[in-house]
């Protein structure tokens, strides 16, 4: 997993790119949260990530819930098809902000 | 087409990518069409991460290796799971509820949502655990 990260205003955009399992939740995590943590809103574009798995999905419902006690929000943007289809499966898709 | 591949990794996080491009590459020879591949690539993902996660619970860089075992006969197709971990307790086994939204708690759902059966069988003497998730495809 590889990442990139813009500004703007008050918005952080995080580009993740690759396969997101257990073995990279840490990583993202530690990417993510901080921006949460300082209530910011954060956008996490998911358009060029291949493949996630349960960890994965587990770092957006923490970054999601991290974000209500902070009273920010994370949008979750341009999902995959294949990330899309396990979110649903975690029937996720009215919970997390989907864009 | 009948196939039987199998191949070991050893027990950690950074296997679990060489699981996918292994059960990739035997869904390709077996031609399936891609969502279905990708969904038992998760089913088969998840029960490995399962073994580093649960069965290795609190043992750091173990030298030990688990097995997969991917079988088609006559459109069945069984996934077998090898290990020296920790003896699984099948009935302690259960995701969460959908509802409660917690982080965690999903792998062994998506699982049981993506095949028809999934058995901890106590067949393998040379194995501790031997997990085997079937569907008919």
């Amino acid at each position: 997993m590889s990442y990139k990260i813009t500004e703007e205003g008050n918005i952080s955009t995080v580009f993740l790119n690759g396969e997101i399992d257990m073995d990279v939740t840490e990583k993202a995590k530690e990417v993510i949260l901080p921006i949460v943590e300082s209530g910011k809103e954060v956008h996490l574009n998911l358009k060029d990530v291949s493949y996630m798995d349960s960890s994965g999905i587990s770092v957006l419902i923490e970054s999601h819930q991290k974000a209500l006690e902070n009273n920010t929000k994370v949008v979750v943007k341009e999902v995959s098809k294949s990330v899309l289809k396990v979110i649903m499966m975690a029937k996720l898709e009215q919970i997390l902000n989907l864009e | 087409m009948d196939l039987s591949e199998s191949k070991d990794f050893l027990v950690h996080t950074a296997s679990l990518k060489e699981v996918r491009v292994f059960s990739r590459e035997v869904f390709d020879k077996l031609k399936l069409n891609n969502d279905l591949k990708e969904e038992l690539v998760l089913a088969i993902a998840e029960a490995a991460q399962n073994i580093v996660k649960h069965a290795y619970k609190g043992v750091e860089n173990t030298t030990d290796h688990m097995q997969i075992k991917i079988s088609l006969k006559e459109n069945n197709l069984e996934i077998g799971f090898f290990d020296k971990g920790k003896p699984v307790v099948a009935e302690n086994i259960q995701h969460r509820k959908l509802d409660d939204i917690k982080p965690g708690g999903l792998g062994t759902f998506f699982i049981k949502q993506i095949m028809d059966d999934a058995v901890f069988k106590k067949d393998e003497q040379q194995w501790v655990n031997h997990l085997v998730l079937s569907k008919k495809i």
